[in-house]
């Protein structure tokens, strides 16, 4: 195993810069989501870590080995693809046997090894198998196998789980981190689910436009949002922004002035994050720090809680009440949270105040 | 047929469509059906235009077999056949997987230059061949024989459409699993392939095996003759042997059928992809 490390790294097609110089070190055995939009960057980033794709700029090490130039092969990486691209013509055996196709080892002790990635896997009673005679997610298990087999100083995954349906999705997100548990193995990881990246990684990397926006755990992500993109892209549901003034340094939003307690003076429009298991529907005559009054427009009924969409002036906004007694559709309602629950962004940069 | 289009118009539509299959039919088996009655008609039975031979024979298979001719001839069309359609299943989609998969300068100039050469017809390029064949000392050998259709454009452009269906993820799994580029087509890309190779040798065994124009007019001596053109050295030769000609003919479908029936399943199967998401 080793780490990654990437220094100002930058791809073009033609004269269209797709990643712009983004640094980034990922520690031996760490668990990295790389997570964004489509055509954030994020899976050229991962295939220039791979050697797929060849780098305009900036420099990749893989341990202590500098592998700009250094085809895929040579990089000691194992890599796993959303199409799973398990070859149709092979057993699930010799798939697996496939990631060990420069190794030295000798007849008998690569069938170990198969066998060995086989029963971790469970797949061991399926080796002779075609992979047509599987179902998705143990595809996915043989495309796992075949890059486990080698013992690579890293794993990279592109986008692993996407044509999995829910349930197989979280089942394999759960046996994909065991795996990286008992491994202890250095994993790059891409997706465009928050879900995933949220209960999966030891570290976050959002991007956007090529650039990465923020890194961290995926609690100070969620606590600490840097901006209103990486705010509403971590958490689900997503967070709501609503625009607010700032007049003697409280907030002109809902029933009463909110007093904020900010470093630097906040500029006089700001964005207000609040999620929405933050933002209770308010009983009566109950009282919050922030207090919104509205329309219920939806009722979303989900065993545990309920969520309540309502309108307030033209924004729908969506709040959480108690599973029993939800409040009708149609009726007037008031929502509040606690001024600790609230994130405030500068309207005009959407960064973090 | 969905069940709204049942009733009288139809059934009238459907009929129609019977008579134009059945006449379609008739008309390409016909003249096979006449062509095995013959070989088992003797002599004077030729021209006896029956469907169903009289007194039927096998003499004519006995004498087309016994002469050694025909077997020479027979071995020279299917040594022929197969080296010209190994070395097209190979190079084709040697070439066709080249320009599907990668990228490169002038890479769309080659294509077209490839297709073009396919609007230009086999009796337009038969000069310059002989040409090309007299000065090379080619001429009555077999690889004069056989040296314009060792690679064909057809052959090329089929490979490459099939090889842009095989996805990229396939070929760069293998990139990272440490194949060269060389294994990658050989061991990967060409497997996923079979139903195109099996239509491409298909293709090019049968027109091999029945190339007419070509193997006669570059071949002088009747040891390199291959089946076609000896077999239409026996209707100059002597007074034509409708029998013999059309006994021979029966035994050159033979390899035909074999090579369909061998292949065909990996035609029909049409391209399965299983180990892509289901």
């Amino acid at each position: 195993m080793a780490g990654i490390a990437i220094q100002d790294l930058v791809k073009r097609y033609g004269a269209t810069q797709v990643v712009h110089g983004i640094d980034l070190t990922v520690q031996d055995g760490e668990f990295v989501v790389f997570v964004g939009p489509s055509g954030c960057g994020k899976s050229t980033t991962l295939r220039m870590i791979a050697g797929l794709e060849d780098i305009d700029g900036g420099e990749i090490r893989i341990g202590d080995r500098v592998v700009n130039r250094l085809e895929p092969k040579d990089r000691n990486i194992a890599m796993v693809f959303q199409n799973y691209a398990i070859y149709p013509h092979m057993s699930v055996g010799e798939n697996i046997a496939f990631g060990l196709y420069t190794s030295k080892l000798d007849k008998v002790a690569k069938r170990a090894k198969v066998e060995e990635v086989g029963r971790i896997l469970g797949l061991d009673a399926l080796l002779e198998r075609r992979p047509s005679a599987l179902s998705g997610g143990q595809r996915q298990r043989v495309a796992i196998g075949r890059a486990m087999v080698r013992d690579p100083a890293a794993f990279l995954f592109d986008e692993p789980l996407s044509n999995l349906d829910a349930q197989l999705r979280a089942q394999m997100r759960l046996e994909i981190k065991r795996l990286h548990q008992r491994l202890g193995a250095t994993i790059v990881y891409v997706t465009h689910d928050q879900v995933e990246a949220m209960t999966m990684a030891d570290r976050i990397v959002v991007m956007r436009d090529g650039r990465i926006l923020q890194v961290g755990s995926p609690m100070d992500l969620y606590e600490n949002p840097a901006d209103v993109f990486t705010a509403r892209f971590i958490g689900s549901p997503t967070m709501n922004i609503l625009p607010a003034g700032v007049s003697g340094g409280a907030l002109t939003l809902g029933e009463r002035p909110v007093r904020l307690a900010l470093a630097e003076p906040a500029p006089p429009r700001i964005l207000v994050g609040v999620r929405p298991q933050e933002l209770r529907v308010l009983g009566e005559g109950e009282q919050a720090d922030l207090a919104l009054a509205g329309i219920v427009a939806v009722v979303e009924p989900l065993g545990p809680e309920t969520f309540v969409h309502v309108e307030i002036g033209d924004q729908l906004v969506l709040a959480s009440a108690a599973a029993k007694n939800p409040p009708r559709v149609g009726g007037a309602v008031r929502i509040g949270a606690d001024v600790a629950a609230l994130k405030f962004f500068d309207a005009a940069t959407e960064r973090a105040l | 047929m969905s069940a709204a289009a049942v009733g009288p118009r139809a059934g009238f539509g459907r009929a129609v469509a019977w008579v134009l299959l059945l006449a379609g039919g008739l008309a390409m088996i016909l003249p096979l059906v006449f062509m095995f009655s013959t070989s088992l008609k003797d002599a004077s039975e030729v021209y006896d235009l029956r469907l169903l031979p009289a007194h039927p024979t096998l003499d004519n298979y006995v004498t087309v077999l016994s002469d050694g001719r025909f077997l020479r001839w027979f071995a020279n069309s299917m040594g022929v056949a197969v080296v010209v359609t190994l070395s097209n299943v190979f190079f084709d989609s040697l070439v066709g997987y080249t320009l599907a998969k990668f990228e490169f300068r002038g890479r769309y100039i080659v294509f077209l230059a490839i297709l073009s050469t396919l609007m230009i017809p086999t009796e337009m390029l038969v000069i310059p061949w002989y040409v090309m064949a007299r000065n090379f000392g080619w001429l009555d050998t077999y690889w004069g024989i056989m040296f314009p259709g060792m690679m064909t454009a057809f052959g090329t452009f089929l490979m490459k459409q099939f090889f842009e269906t095989v996805p990229n993820d396939f070929l760069e799994a293998a990139r990272v699993d440490g194949l060269n580029e060389f294994a990658i087509f050989w061991r990967i890309a060409l497997p996923l392939v079979t139903p195109a190779l099996s239509a491409l040798a298909i293709f090019t065994f049968l027109s091999n095996w029945t190339a007419f124009i070509w193997p006669l007019i570059v071949t002088t001596s009747k040891e390199l003759y291959t089946l076609p053109v000896g077999l239409s050295s026996f209707a100059v030769e002597q007074q034509i042997q409708w029998e013999l000609i059309m006994t021979g003919a029966a035994l050159a479908t033979l390899p035909t059928l074999l090579v369909f029936l061998v292949l065909q399943r990996y035609i029909v199967r049409g391209v399965v992809l299983a180990g892509l998401k289901g």
